[in-house]
């Protein structure tokens, strides 16, 4: 005869940093099954077109999520761009993309600070979020926010940085990667990383594709998927191989993501490499009549904007796509079956931004 | 540092907000800006909490959450209101889903603006909101004495045991 009991995992708890809650149902120490519940912070942002004009909802569209602020922007500014049929200056493009994979790498160290807290190694934890301050810094100098760039406007970029301060970040960037190793050589190597991680929230291939993951969920399960393939913004000029581990487990999808953030580092490189001469806004003229889909990989996988005008200064729809909405059916199929104490590391590997999630 | 008398423990909460404001929470007690050393910890416990770090306006949802996490801290209590969603709601205002700020919900006693706030920002507001704990843990203790003086039991002296 079997006991089942059901556990509240939420809304305030101390391995989330955001609300969420999630109805456990266990059998002894064992899952059987999550019941989500949402809504703790659904703020109807889509709704807000119709109150702001085109060009301030930029600032509302960054505000969907505040780690990958930059990138929400971005994917805004595209899909309208792409309706008002604009073409970006190229240093446009590239400085778009040098934020971005800024806010990738600082995205991704904070995941891996969150998930050594999770799993009880404090000092991971803080060695990831003092090397995500420097990040920060680069990111401070060069935008003016921390967190909210501010940076993308439709037509361009806010701000211009100069060459000499893109030389001066890529030696600061090398100083960085540098110490990062001494921190993925612990994920790599620790006995009780691994012992946290390997084996724990298995997600098939299959399930990971019919489910619809995105993002590292889904390449830590062995699919290819990167939607910077498609070649937006500066993408087109720089090959992206995407990282793809086949173990399938938490652990699988850890490595996917320091792997990417040395890639980051790497993209970021190439593009100093490449940074073309010239400016970096056109104006806007007009209001946008049309409609378009952008698809932009973030942090935590492909995120889809949908933009609908109708020629007028209030767009008709705003839809967003966050990757963490797409991840949650794959990781309430993660927690069927696993330990009770495993929980917070699961639910922490898909990387949740409930904010995103919720909009 | 000689305001720091005692060490405050937090508990924070991320109402309908974009986060922003929440990884900068993190962000204080990591090594950058550790407000550990003063002895602020992080806790999970409202129970076990001396200030509640608020991020995100109120909406019908989390509200009932808020005031529940409220009433489990014991007195006396202090409420930041962290970034300008916390204070009105902010960006967000308009949207549909807005009850407010906090103090729609609960009595806020620092509020601290920025989108998103900045780290010494919040550690300022967090400093301030100590000196409002001060103030309350002096009124609480006088409220407590007089309490105790209208409940206090009678002293009874225990009869010596016959010889």
């Amino acid at each position: 005869m079997s006991n089942r009991t059901i556990i509240p995992f939420g809304p305030q708890h101390p391995v989330l940093p955001e609300p969420i809650h999630l109805d456990l149902v266990v059998e002894d120490e064992r899952v059987i099954e999550a019941i989500p519940s949402f809504g703790f912070i659904h703020r109807g942002l889509e709704r807000l077109v119709e109150k702001k004009d085109f060009q301030e909802f930029t600032f509302v569209a960054e505000r969907v999520c505040g780690i990958c602020s930059f990138i929400h922007g971005m994917g805004y500014c595209q899909a309208v761009e792409r309706v008002m049929g604009i073409t970006l200056p190229p240093r446009a493009d590239y400085l778009r993309t040098f934020w971005a994979e800024l806010s990738r790498i600082h995205s991704h160290l904070l995941w891996m600070g969150l998930v050594a807290d999770a799993f009880g190694f404090e000092n991971l934890f803080m060695n990831s979020w003092r090397i995500r301050e420097n990040i920060l810094d680069i990111v401070e100098e060069t935008t003016g926010g921390r967190v909210i760039f501010g940076a993308a406007k439709i037509g361009g970029t806010r701000r211009d940085v100069t060459n000499d301060k893109l030389k001066e970040i890529g030696r600061t960037l090398k100083t960085i990667e540098a110490e990062l190793h001494a921190i993925t050589d612990v994920f790599e190597q620790d006995y009780s990383v691994q012992q946290r991680l390997r084996g724990i929230g298995i997600l098939s291939r299959e399930d990971a594709f019919d489910l619809g993951a995105v993002g590292p969920t889904l390449r830590g399960s062995g699919e290819p998927m990167d939607a910077r393939c498609e070649g937006y913004a500066a993408y087109r000029d720089i090959e992206v191989e995407p990282i793809v581990e086949s173990d399938c487990d938490s652990y699988a999808r850890c490595m996917v993501r320091i792997r990417e953030i040395y890639q980051s580092f790497d993209i970021i490189r190439q593009v100093l490499c490449r940074m073309p001469d010239g400016e970096t806004e056109i104006k806007v003229k007009g209001y946008p009549n049309g409609e378009h889909f952008a698809r932009l990989e973030q942090p935590r996988g492909e995120v889809l904007y949908y933009v609908k005008g109708n020629g007028t200064k209030h767009l008709d729809r705003f839809r967003v796509r966050t990757p963490t909405f797409a991840n949650i059916p794959p990781l309430l199929k993660m927690l069927q079956g696993c330990d009770l104490p495993d929980v917070p590391v699961i639910v922490l590997t898909i990387d949740p931004c409930i904010s995103c999630a919720e909009r | 540092m000689s305001m720091f008398k005692r060490s405050p423990w937090m508990v924070h909460y991320d109402g309908a907000s974009c986060n922003g404001c929440d990884i900068e929470v993190l962000a204080c007690l990591t090594p950058r800006y550790d407000v550990e050393r003063f002895g602020v910890i992080n806790t999970g416990n409202p129970k076990h909490a001396d200030v509640l770090l608020i991020t995100g306006y109120i909406n019908e949802q989390s509200q009932p959450v808020v005031r529940q996490i409220y009433q489990q801290m014991p007195d006396p209590k202090v409420v930041i209101a962290i970034g300008i969603c916390a204070t009105s709601g902010g960006i967000f205002s308009e949207c549909y889903n807005t009850k407010g700020g906090v103090d729609s919900t609960i009595p806020v006693d620092v509020y601290v603006p920025g989108c998103a706030a900045r780290p010494e920002s919040i550690i300022d507001g967090v400093v301030k909101g100590l000196a409002v704990l001060e103030t309350k843990r002096a009124a609480w203790r006088i409220e407590r004495k007089k309490r105790n003086r209208v409940f206090r039991l009678p002293f009874f002296k225990p009869k010596a045991s016959p010889p």
